[in-house]
């Protein structure tokens, strides 16, 4: 590890994006991810890369689409209000099954909301946030590390399903400096054959079409059928995710990104009080770790779920653990950020609830 | 009194016109009289002429050329509504010897893609925007569109378009004009043959001005829609020439000199 350095994360996420060969950028600029866009602009074209300011995330995302169509590795970013305008696009390119990679450094939210973190995106990352039955696959990072990382993990994901790949993270992992290093990667040697793609019709093929067109109920049925095998063997394969301290825990915390930082603070400060409890980080929020969290379910008393937001990825952990223990949800909104204190409070009220109900049933 | 040829016979014959083999053996799903049907003959006849058919890539826009993919006989991706020209930028841009064509409508290009046309015009993007500007939403059974003419009866505006509630027909081809970033914007039309010669030169011209990477080129084709305006393929011909070149002129906005 030669190669380290200290880097913002939304730097070091674009320095990935130019070192996985990454061919065109397209995006607009947005508070708290413009310096994805800024660092691509100088050192990305000087480096080959096609970089485009466009007039609006609506273009940048059909740019995508016509980039990706003609075969090329490529991206965008935005951030929470950029993101909603690219909605119909990304639908389109799951549709048409495109692979590209949008980066979603969030902000809060409702409407122009704030310029400060959040994780208020994630339903709208990992429930298709456009219309019709369709998925993204969604990493979080948690650290300026796995901003870059994800990028080559990102791309070559996208590459091998042919569908759009998101990186959820937010505008504190864009913004926050720490140290960095680059892993070995050859874009050539993880470069994938795409014969589908749109680059001239010689003689020898039929010609290619880049479409999510399909007017024929029986066709376009049999096309979301082949789709959501695809997401079936997504969940088979590519489900990620972190387990700190599980091994022993009575309680279990679950929170993804910057949450899953301060919750990982928690853990050490309410294991200092003697509370055996353990982490559970989802790193592909798309596909959602189920498996683990209703295995562990089983042999733990309750689990608490920290977000940045109202309580969006609360659901799916209940949904996981199917009623076997009581979920709790702390989380703070509208770029407030929660402190590892008031995780340990909250974890102390699901602890103190389940001691008195296991009081009472003696 | 018509008799059968025999083979011998069409033998000694010499062909005067055939059809390019660059539209596929699909029939057209264009109601009788359309111009679409016109207009994508004539561009995939320059294609074949120009013999680029392995370096064109086109793009269909939504509205009843949503399915020009089915019939041209070239690489093509299907744009979301309004966005052919975004989507066109990008295959340019990273298949930059390639000939890249959009062909759009008047809601398409000229409402719901006003942005992306300006923005790629402006940038003086090599490529070709086709406009089919036939002042009536067609695929969406005749609402009123951004270029339909004062007083004209569509679904929504069935006393006829008023400047009070719609404000006035727009001309996209006079806007794009205006730009730097375009070199060649025509506006040419299809209720003739004289004129279909003429629209088939202009495209001729755009192709050969974006192998020279002149910039943006522009043909708009003031066009018909007989289903939407309730009249006869004739009819409308004619309502074209006495209604619709007046206020969209045929000729050439800008061109090299």
């Amino acid at each position: 590890m030669s190669d380290i350095q200290l880097m913002k994360g939304n730097e070091a996420l674009a320095e990935a994006a130019i070192r996985a060969g990454c061919q065109a950028y397209f995006g607009y600029p947005i508070t708290p991810q413009s310096e994805i866009l800024e660092y691509l602009a100088d050192e990305g074209r000087q480096r080959g890369m096609i970089v485009l300011q466009a007039e609006s995330e609506v273009a940048s995302i059909n740019m995508v689409y016509g980039a990706a169509g003609a075969g090329a590795r490529v991206m965008t970013s935005s951030s929470s209000p950029g993101i909603s305008l690219m909605q119909e696009g990304i639908s389109y390119i799951a549709g048409a099954e495109l692979p590209c990679l949008i980066v979603n450094v969030s902000r809060g939210g409702p409407g122009l909301g704030t310029i400060q973190p959040s994780q208020g995106d994630y339903f709208q990352a990992t429930k298709g946030g456009g219309h019709g039955d369709y998925r993204l696959i969604v990493l979080a990072p948690a650290s300026v590390q796995e901003m870059a990382d994800f990028v080559f993990d990102a791309f070559d994901l996208a590459d091998r399903y042919r569908n759009p790949v998101m990186i959820l993270a937010d505008g504190a992992l864009g913004q926050m400096m720490e140290k960095v290093a680059f892993r070995e990667y050859d874009p050539e040697q993880h470069k994938v054959p795409k014969p589908w793609a749109t680059v001239g019709k010689p003689k020898s093929r039929e010609r290619n079409i880049i479409t999510s067109l399909h007017i024929q109920p029986e066709k376009m049925e049999q096309i979301n059928l082949r789709l959501q095998e695809k997401y079936r063997t997504m969940g088979e394969r590519e489900v990620r995710y972190e387990l700190v301290e599980t091994d022993d825990a009575e309680y279990l915390i679950v929170g993804y990104g910057l949450a899953a930082r301060i919750a990982h603070r928690a853990v050490e400060q309410a294991r200092a009080d003697g509370i055996k409890v353990g982490l559970v980080r989802p790193i592909t929020l798309f596909p959602f770790p189920s498996d683990i969290i209703n295995t562990l379910a089983h042999r733990t008393r309750g689990a608490l779920v920290v977000e940045m937001n109202a309580g969006q990825m609360v659901e799916d952990v209940r949904l996981a653990v199917n009623g076997l223990i009581p979920v709790a949800f702390y989380g703070r909104m509208g770029g407030m950020v929660a402190s590892p204190e008031e995780v340990t409070a909250a974890l102390n009220v699901l602890v103190k609830k389940d001691v008195a109900q296991h009081a009472e049933a003696y | 009194m018509e008799q059968e040829l025999t083979a011998a016979e069409l033998e000694t014959m010499e062909c005067v016109y055939a059809p390019t083999d660059l539209l596929t053996d699909i029939r057209f799903h264009y109601c009788p009289g359309c111009g679409h049907s016109v207009v994508h003959r004539l561009l995939m006849e320059v294609v074949e002429e120009l013999g680029i058919q392995e370096n064109t890539i086109g793009v269909a826009p939504v509205g009843c050329s949503v399915f020009a993919y089915n019939y041209m006989d070239i690489d093509m991706q299907e744009a979301a509504h309004g966005r052919a020209s975004a989507v066109a930028t990008a295959v340019k841009r990273i298949l930059p010897d390639k000939y890249v064509f959009s062909y759009q409508g008047d809601g398409d290009l000229a409402a719901i893609g006003t942005a992306e046309t300006i923005h790629t015009a402006n940038r003086g993007e090599n490529i070709l925007l086709v406009f089919i500007n036939n002042a009536i939403y067609g695929m969406t059974g005749g609402q009123m569109a951004p270029t339909t003419l004062l007083g004209m009866k569509t679904t929504t505006s069935p006393a006829g378009r008023t400047v009070e509630t719609a404000g006035y027909p727009i001309k996209m081809a006079d806007i794009v004009a205006t730009f730097a970033g375009t070199y060649f914007v025509t506006r040419q039309s299809v209720h003739t043959p004289n004129a279909v010669r003429y629209l088939k030169k202009a495209l001729t011209k755009a192709f050969q001005y974006q192998k020279e990477g002149r910039g943006t080129c522009f043909v708009e084709v003031v066009s018909n829609c007989p289903s939407g305006w309730k009249m006869t393929p004739v009819q409308a011909n004619k309502w074209l020439e006495q209604n619709m070149l007046p206020l969209y002129p045929v000729g050439d906005i800008k061109a090299p000199k």
